[in-house]
């Protein structure tokens, strides 16, 4: 099965795409916490894009696909704005984070600790960041 | 959507979260503690029994008050989070970093 949405870089868009991964996981093989965080993962990536990258301009878009396959999901985020590869991007310390009151960074820490892979890769002009998540059993 | 709910018990401010926190709302749960804050209190309860969902964007709020807080003498604690929620809590470790409680029970006894 194949799903995709279209998201206008806005941050009122982000219930719409969790509503989205809602429906598009509701098969899938993944309890509910796992699918609660997976979204959550899918969420940080596009909020990131939609304030850093497109300074929430709501013309921007991005892209979502989600492929499924008995043994993973792939979630692939596209955009044409600034790059933001997240893994050139160091999983900062949550005291550092704490101390220095950032109130970003914690985002990519949940994606990399949720996701078991992350690939990106920017051409022309695109740039496309894959979120893998493997099934358990 | 987002609805917040303040009260008090046992001289505790209570803050009450209904619905979902993201980066499109989670100034308004910013904007309540820092009044809450301003209140003079020394205890603040979060409630979050019928909070469904929190991004990074709410949970980067409650970090950024921890330090102050350490040094202003406030103690900030959440109770009855739904278990998908706490998960969020605790992969990020900050279930080490903010006391949470199984319900209200819980906190005040503390």
């Amino acid at each position: 099965m194949m799903y995709r949405l279209d998201i206008s870089c806005q941050t009122s868009a982000l219930s719409e795409l969790r509503a989205f991964l809602q429906q598009a996981l509701g098969s899938a093989t993944l309890d509910e916490i796992e699918k609660h965080q997976v979204t959550l993962a899918v969420e940080e990536v596009c909020a990131n894009l939609i304030i850093h990258s497109h300074g929430c301009n709501p013309k921007d878009i991005i892209q979502l696909e989600i492929k499924d396959s008995d043994k993973k999901l792939i979630f692939e985020i596209s955009d044409q704005g600034e790059a933001f590869n997240i893994l050139d991007y160091e999983v900062p310390d949550l005291k550092k984070v704490m101390v220095e009151k950032r109130k970003g960074g914690l985002g990519i820490i949940l994606v990399k600790k949720i996701m078991d892979e992350i690939e990106f890769e920017s051409k022309n002009g695109t740039n496309t960041c894959r979120l893998i998540k493997w099934f358990r059993s | 959507m987002l609805r917040l709910e303040k009260s008090q018990e046992n001289e505790i401010e209570i803050l009450s979260l209904y619905g979902e926190v993201d980066a499109s709302n989670s100034v308004i749960l910013d904007e309540a503690i820092q009044e809450i804050v301003a209140s003079g209190t020394k205890s603040i309860l979060i409630d979050g029994k019928n909070l469904d969902y929190i991004s990074s964007a709410g949970l980067g709020v409650f970090m950024s008050y921890l330090e102050d807080f350490q040094d202003q003498g406030i103690s900030m604690k959440i109770c009855d989070l739904a278990p998908r929620v706490f998960e969020v809590f605790r992969i990020l470790g900050l279930d080490q970093l903010i006391p949470i409680f199984p319900d209200r029970a819980a906190a005040f006894a503390v």
